[in-house]
């Protein structure tokens, strides 16, 4: 279970985040959705401990993880997955590599069944045979898949994703989006998803959180979402412009 | 131009304070053992066996301009034998530890921190601290013992390249008496020498894998930041290395005084 308390954060004078709190209940599925530039990805490193927040709590299973050094949260961070944004493979290793690192660092098994556990992940994520690859051969989606089977390899009770479908084509981001249940449904893990794209939230989610304003501006479920009036929700859905505004 | 002055202290002070606790992290770290040793031995090739050809070309031709330049001036009061003997003890407590760190900063310092800073920038580190991976654990501490262990075999490599090059020059070259020449070079060379110069090399080995790494996994995002990281790794690297020495050569001569080692 995920909780988050009243937090805050700031970078420089440019407030990003201002008294936002919800709650995430074990093998939940949530999404949370906002503008680019709204500071979800910066909510979603606070739940790992990425990020240190101003003020406010976030408590994984009840252990309040802003009090928490460095080392201490390495504990914690073994009940996490997190697939990144542009994937984040260590570029210096090869795709078995990547997806072994947890296993070679925490647990103590033999190459062989590195090996056997690598293949399944990589099969999960339907990438068989691709364990010699370097990660400058693979294409985005390819490359999203081997951080998703690297972050599931040992098997987290959480996986965040930041931006899975961003910058992927409609198919791939289909693919994706299947991918993200299969494991859900699969692992039985609680699933935190960092998205704009509705489509992939609808899908993915049993519940949304729209951020806004630096808060939190809607919590529910993804039909009642899709059929609520208010207007900064639906201008966000319909993808809707406001001609006063100052977009980039 | 007071608040400027200020901001750059008080900028100064908060950096020496994060490289100290960086230092204090990785010592800790290094104590448990929880770096990977395959790591290490990369590290180590990567430092040592990486840098040969800097550091034979470094030691050799900065013994043979010591050599000549030394002669040159001993020829006038017909102390010709008396050459081997200065750059035998130039090279093992001032040039060869100074030459060889200030060369391995230039090479491996850079490389550190552009290697850090890539990682840095494409959310690599990230990544290692969401799969319950210290960073430092990972990339500090197999970085600063391979730069403890290989910067003073360097630096060995060094003096012995440096002394031999000096001899060929300073007897097939120059002419000096060889018998005298050695005989005077054993006579006033001393193990402190070596030693002083050994315990100075294992600080440079320390303080370009520390600056190196800070600097990687302090540097701003976008290509400009990874490039000022590398910049500011060789700079601060060798400005450390040069007035460290000075310090360093001040305390261990005091020491072997004292201990008449």
């Amino acid at each position: 279970m995920i909780e988050v308390r009243n937090l805050e954060k700031s970078f420089g004078e440019q407030k990003i985040l201002d008294g936002v709190s919800f709650r995430i209940e074990n093998g939940e599925s949530v999404v949370i959705i906002g503008r680019s530039g709204g500071g979800k990805s910066v909510l979603l490193k606070h739940l790992i401990g990425l990020l240190q927040p101003d003020s406010g709590e976030v408590l994984v299973d009840g252990e309040n993880i802003v009090a928490m050094n460095e080392r201490q949260l390495l504990r914690v961070r073994r009940k996490f997955g997190m697939v990144f944004q542009g994937a984040a493979l260590f570029d210096s290793m090869s795709v078995a590599d990547n997806v072994a690192f947890g296993l070679r660092r925490h647990e103590h098994l033999t190459e062989t069944e590195i090996t056997k556990r690598v293949a399944k992940a990589l099969e999960v994520v339907d990438l068989p045979g691709t364990e010699n690859k370097n990660p400058a051969e693979l294409s985005g989606g390819m490359r999203k898949r081997v951080g998703l089977a690297r972050a599931i390899i040992y098997e987290p009770q959480i996986v965040l994703y930041d931006e899975p479908t961003t910058g992927l084509d409609p198919i791939v981001s289909d693919s994706i989006d299947k991918l993200i249940i299969r494991v859900r449904d699969h692992l039985k893990v609680t699933t935190v998803v960092v998205t704009h794209d509705m489509r992939s939230a609808r899908r993915v989610g049993d519940h949304v959180l729209m951020l806004h304003d630096k808060k939190i501006h809607a919590n529910c479920k993804p039909e009642a979402l899709f059929a609520s009036q208010d207007p900064i929700v639906r201008q966000f859905i319909d993808g809707v412009a406001d001609a006063q505004e100052t977009l980039f | 131009m007071n608040f400027f002055l200020n901001k750059w202290f008080s900028d100064w002070l908060a950096g020496l304070g994060r490289i100290t606790l960086l230092t204090r992290e990785a010592v800790a770290s290094c104590l448990t053992f929880k770096f990977d040793r395959r790591d290490l031995a990369y590290q180590v090739y990567f430092i040592g066996i990486k840098s040969q050809s800097v550091v034979l070309i470094t030691g050799a031709f900065t013994g043979m301009v010591l050599a000549a330049q030394t002669y040159y001036q001993f020829h006038k009061i017909k102390m010709d034998t008396a050459t081997l003997a200065v750059v035998s003890v130039s090279m093992c407590s001032e040039l060869g530890p100074v030459l060889t760190a200030l060369m391995v900063a230039g090479r491996v310092g850079a490389a550190i921190a552009a290697e850090i800073g890539t990682m840095r920038v494409t959310e690599q580190i990230d990544a290692l601290r969401t799969l319950a991976t210290h960073p430092v654990d990972y990339l500090v501490v197999p970085r600063l013992l391979a730069s403890n262990i290989a910067v003073p075999l360097l630096t060995i490599e060094a003096m012995a390249t440096g002394i031999a090059a000096s001899y060929f020059v300073g007897v097939y070259l120059l002419g000096i008496e060889p018998t005298y020449a050695w005989w005077n070079m054993l006579k006033y060379s001393h193990d402190s020498d070596v030693l002083i110069g050994l315990i100075k090399s294992f600080i440079f080995g320390g303080i370009i894998a520390l600056i190196g790494c800070y600097k990687g996994l302090t540097c701003e995002v976008g290509a400009q930041g990874v490039g000022r990281a590398t910049t500011e790794a060789v700079v601060y690297a060798s400005i450390s290395i040069l007035i460290s020495n000075f310090f360093l050569t001040l305390t261990l001569e005091q020491l072997a005084v004292l201990l008449k080692v």
